[in-house]
């Protein structure tokens, strides 16, 4: 056994982790565990009180096998006794088993607590801390409902400890992150700016990260520690190595509070005041300087602290995006860094390079590094490097490098790692449409990259090629003769034979001229691919053929002969069955006129973001992509199809689509039309007329309760209605997710400025319950315009709460805040279920125990209009089901709310009587509370 | 910061500490999955990488590899001398640390860091400070110890 150098407390513990080094196989291992666990459980139980020295040894064991990747389902007891024990290490060990293995007994949090609350008030720093740290390791909203208000008293009284402070700091932080409402900003906060005076400079490190966090959600609140962080930061920067002492790293002053003091300052705009920006602009600058200067060491410890702070001083000057000449000198800093021997360097120089490509200032001096970031792709050797050096060719691609850059990527490609092919090919497929100025390049790439990396051109990729060349009568005729050709190479892949057969099938007939590809030739080779393609290319190919009878009578025999064929029109696949049968009937039996009406060109598409920009966003996140970057792809793809308005997309938004021209126009795009309008369910429309002749005929101003609960049984309408502002909802809900595309219009003739929106959830709805993800909004709202936002929602499990929408903008100066409740209601993720009489008596029954059954009385707030309650079942997203309950004046729905992690089949029945009291009776599988949070909804 | 692992070389974690609320499951899953995307890389690549939505931050001392997950916007040097710090610490306060130190004293290994990080961020970075608050620690310790002593040979 190796000499225990510290913690020579507990010698029985030693022996044990001894024990299990020796074991020569996990189930040696496990059976002394086990063996362990009987001997600490008897112990436990054994009638002999055990003193605390005994229960910390035991608890200490614990704890290590559960690290050790055990369960452990016993001990806590005694670690909370230990939380009350007066010996330190006694107490200690106590907390940390505890902080690893939250346990969420209310009986035991209340005995966590009281000893939290203990020590908190015991006066004794060591003890404070402990109790402060466990707080910040277990961090449950349990613990924020019991301490929050406390540690901010803590926090800033005058004679708490410095120790304490800095626990404190990071344990309010810890709190602030997993119940933000539950922290009440209050005097405490101006207080806690001025922490960042502090002389002692740890107080200042951990004092800083809870300003930053509180900043970003409260920035005027905490606006005056600009210039408080700017003089910190000024004073370490000019301060000599040694005037720190301990804080001083590898010969770099503070570099762990100048790094948070400069993240502190992204928060914000750069300041209005003139002499503290002035001061700011010198920081930065002499930061850059020092990077230029003799390293003060060989350490990498140095190197890596003065490059930490140099980095985030360039995010720093990159967020202002004001300075052009700290933007290019940051942007030469970087090119120096590109060629460094130290991999970690070269890495971090192309990720910031990449931000620095969108600015105006920069762009072009990140242009003159190209030669060197290409090198990069072709001999870094780590992949992560590679990747990173992809990403900034195509952050740095424009008008005047696409050629070269796209070339680049795809030769590239042929070697790339699998890993990030996909993502290639879209970036490909992205630039090659947003730079082409001539048609024929962009086709010959996208053919290219069906060629190299077919595997990983996914459908959005060739769907888009399509539209392009459908919308583009100058390069249709090319496209078909390069389609042609790429077709003849013996083994092409499976997306080259679709974009091929789409091709052929419209304008085939631009090359059938030439005898090499006269008609019945590029039939030929069209069906030579046929057999070696799964069903739905078959099914495309199907389609392509008749096509062809109508623009080449003289292949009609040959496809008919084709069509007949036993594999086609007895195919085992229904699909190809169907096409066959009808494309042979419509064939042989309609008129040449009707033939070339049917099958007519297909009409251009109407114009919309780029689906492969929209899978690109969706693959790396929100926020991977950037608002300019994404805008540009917009106004760039808009004057690529001839031009067609932004406001289009919009509009066809709002109105129905029914004009959709074919299914490959359904593409995956995030402001895909389709499922909005015309293709909801038709209740949902039924609903939203019903609603607005029963429901209040004025939207009240302010009162946002009330337009919440008018859409517990809708989906659409307005939501919220000032003299300022208009909210408008659109959502649709499948299965356990829905989409809510939320409509703000500014109803002035004024510009909002600094619009933003935030969806927060209250209490534990977000990390249980329902994930939203929020696409962007620009910040400025012209007067009489609307902006859209679209939100993404899952329902985890079921929950009750619903997520809160703040918004806030600046109308000529004055701030606007308001906060509505969004219409999220469990009911949403309903599924109607259809049954008989018997069956759902036969579910009623079996579902009759105390726990799935839930009734109230309430009284009706409307008349008890048959058809009108009728409609608010339906909306609620049940199926009412007729002819089930004897009793006529009854009502029964049934459904299934699926959330993600289960499904919950609910039976609902509402008996109303003259009094207009409803009963209304509930039987639900498994869960009570979906009871209570149907009820909210009803 | 979103959580800090240490494992060795053959793959056994050593140190786990998580801040932000996962469930035990995702925990197992989270460790698999990095200690096996970790140990497959050579040892001249960078030390940061990208992973799901966050970047981790590594690095081998010995037989030990340190591996932090940090998000978009947090600093990937700094955070690579954060785990070299934490080292120094593990370091002095052994003398001359090992694998088997962290072992035999994971505990101490935990008290170590919540000292030097609260939450996630970075609590007291001063070497002094963080091992004064550990020493006091041990030297109530040591004093209990010969209280028990004493009882013992009673």
């Amino acid at each position: 056994m190796p000499a225990v150098s510290k913690g020579d407390g507990m010698r029985g513990l030693a022996v044990f982790i001894s024990d299990i080094r020796n074991c020569k196989s996990k189930e040696a291992e496990i059976k002394r565990i086990n063996k362990e666990l009987a001997n600490i459980r008897s112990k436990f139980k054994g009638d002999k009180a055990l003193d605390g020295y005994s229960k910390k040894k035991y608890v200490c064991k614990l704890l290590f096998i559960f690290l050790l990747g055990h369960d452990i389902d016993f001990g806590h007891m005694e670690a909370v006794n230990l939380l009350s024990s007066n010996k330190y290490t006694e107490k200690q060990i106590g907390y940390l088993f505890i902080s690893v293995l939250v346990n969420s007994n209310s009986e035991l949090i209340r005995l966590i607590n009281n000893a939290i609350k203990n020590d908190l008030s015991s006066r004794n720093p060591t003890f404070m801390c402990l109790a402060l740290h466990c707080i910040a390791n277990v961090g449950s909203r349990e613990m924020a409902e019991a301490f929050a208000s406390e540690i901010p008293r803590i926090l800033v009284a005058g004679d708490t400890m410095d120790s304490v402070k800095q626990s404190a700091a990071l344990c309010l932080l810890r709190l602030y992150k997993t119940s933000p409402d539950l922290v009440l900003m209050g005097e405490w906060t101006s207080r806690v700016v001025h922490l960042l005076n502090d002389q002692h400079m740890g107080v200042v490190t951990a004092a800083i990260s809870l300003i930053t966090c509180l900043s970003q959600k409260n920035p005027d609140e905490f606006k005056t520690c600009v210039s408080l962080a700017v003089s910190r930061l000024s004073r370490i920067v000019s301060s000599a190595s040694t005037d720190l002492q301990d804080y001083t790293y590898y010969f770099v002053p503070a570099p762990w509070l100048s790094c948070k003091l400069l993240r502190l300052l992204q928060c914000y705009p750069p300041p209005e005041d003139g002499a503290v920006k002035g001061r700011l602009v010198e920081c930065l600058e002499t930061i850059l300087n020092k990077a230029q200067e003799p390293p003060k060491s060989k350490k990498v410890q140095h190197s890596n602290a003065k490059n930490a702070i140099l980095f985030e001083a360039i995010s720093l000057i990159i967020h202002y995006d004001s300075e052009p000449n700290l933007l290019v000198r940051a942007c030469n800093q970087l090119g120096q860094f590109l060629q460094h021997r130290e991999t970690n360097l070269r890495y971090l120089a192309l990720e910031s390079m990449c931000t620095l490509a969108s600015s105006e200032f920069s762009h072009e001096a990140v242009k003159t590094h190209i030669e060197t970031v290409i090198n990069a792709l072709k001999t870094e050797r780590d992949v992560s490097v590679r990747q990173r050096a992809a990403d900034l060719l195509y952050a740095m691609c424009d008008r005047s490098n696409a050629k070269q850059i796209v070339a680049e990527m795809l030769s590239y490609l042929e070697t790339a790692d699998y890993s990030i092919r996909e993502e290639m090919v879209l970036k490909v497929a992205i630039l090659a449409e947003k730079y082409a100025v001539d048609y024929s390049w962009y086709v010959d790439t996208i053919l290219n990259l069906i060629r190299i990396a077919g595997d990983y051109v996914s459908e959005e990729v060739w769907y888009r090629v399509i539209q392009i060349v459908i919308n583009r009568d100058d390069v249709q005729g090319y496209a078909a003769k390069t389609v042609f050709e790429a077709l003849q190479a013996p083994a092409c892949h499976e997306n080259m034979v679709k974009v091929g057969g789409y091709i052929l099938g419209e304008f085939g007939n631009l090359i059938a001229g030439d005898p090499r590809s006269s008609p019945l030739v590029q039939f030929n080779l069209l069906h030579s691919k046929f057999h070696l393609c799964s069903v739905p290319t078959r099914a495309l190919l199907l389609s392509a053929y008749i096509k062809f009878i109508n623009l080449f009578p003289e292949t009609k025999s040959t496809i008919q002969e084709v069509l007949r064929s036993d594999s086609q029109i007895r195919n085992s696949d229904v699909e190809l069955q169907q096409r066959a049968v009808e494309y042979l009937k419509l064939s042989s039996i309609a008129s040449t006129d009707v033939l070339a009406t049917v099958l007519e060109e297909m009409p251009p598409f109407p114009e919309r973001e780029s689906s492969i920009l929209a899978k690109l966003k969706k693959k790396k996140g929100p926020g991977a992509v950037s608002v300019s970057e994404l805008e540009e792809g917009k106004r760039e793809g808009g004057e690529l199809n001839g031009g067609s308005d932004r406001g289009a997309d919009t509009a066809a938004m709002a109105a129905s689509n029914a004009s959709t021209p074919s299914p490959q126009a359904d593409l995956l795009g995030l402001r895909s039309t389709a499922p909005v309008g015309s293709a909801a369910p038709s209740a949902g429309s039924l609903l939203v007329d019903v609603f607005s002749e029963a429901g209040p005929a004025t939207p009240s101003a302010a009162v946002n309760d009330d337009g919440f609960l008018r859409f517990v049984c809708k989906n659409n309408g307005v939501l919220f209605e000032n003299q300022l502002l208009q909210i408008g909802i659109k959502s649709e809900y499948r299965q356990n997710l829905g989409r809510m595309y939320l409509f703000y219009g500014n109803k002035t003739s004024v510009q909002f400025a600094s619009f933003t929106t935030t969806v927060s959830c209250p209490g534990d709805l977000q990390s249980h319950i329902l994930y939203m993800q929020e696409h962007f909004v620009e910040p400025l709202v012209e007067g009489g315009a609307q902006v859209q936002q679209v939100l993404n929602i899952e329902c985890l499990t079921d929950f009750c709460d619903a997520p809160l929408l703040n918004i806030k903008f600046r109308y000529g100066g004055a701030l606007q805040n308001l906060t509505l409740k969004l219409p999220v209601t469990i009911n949403k993720f309903f599924q109607p279920t259809e049954m008989a009489s018997h069956d759902f008596f036969q579910r009623w029954k079996q579902l009759s125990q105390p726990q799935q059954e839930a009734q109230k009385i309430f009284k009706a707030n409307h008349s008890m209009d048959t058809e009108v309650l009728k409609a608010k079942l339906l909306g609620l997203g049940t199926a009412l089901l007729d002819n089930v309950d004897p009793n006529p004046e009854n009502y029964v729905c049934a459904g299934v709310i699926q959330t993600k992690n289960q499904q919950v089949g609910c039976l609902l029945r509402l008996e109303p009587n003259a009094q207009a009291q409803v009963l209304s009776h509930t039987h639900t599988h498994t869960h009570t509370h979906t009871h209570t949070n149907l009820y909210s909804c009803l | 910061m979103q959580f800090m692992l240490l494992f060795s070389r053959q793959g056994k974690l050593r140190l786990q500490k998580w801040y932000v609320p996962l469930s035990d499951k995702e925990k197992k899953k989270i460790t698999r999955e990095l200690v096996q995307t970790v140990l497959a890389r050579k040892p001249k690549m960078c030390s940061f990488l990208e992973w799901r939505d966050l970047k981790i931050v590594y690095k081998r001392y010995a037989s030990l590899y340190f591996c932090c997950a940090i998000e978009d916007q947090d600093n990937e040097l700094i955070t690579l001398e954060i785990i070299h710090r934490y080292v120094e610490l593990l370091d002095k306060y052994f003398g001359s640390v090992c694998e088997l130190d962290i072992i035999f004293n994971f505990e101490k290994a935990y008290f170590i860091l919540d000292e030097f990080l609260l939450g996630g961020e970075a609590q007291e970075t001063s070497k002094k400070n963080v091992l004064k608050a550990i020493e006091q620690a041990d030297l109530l310790q040591e004093s209990e110890d010969e209280y028990l002593s004493v009882k013992i040979f009673k």
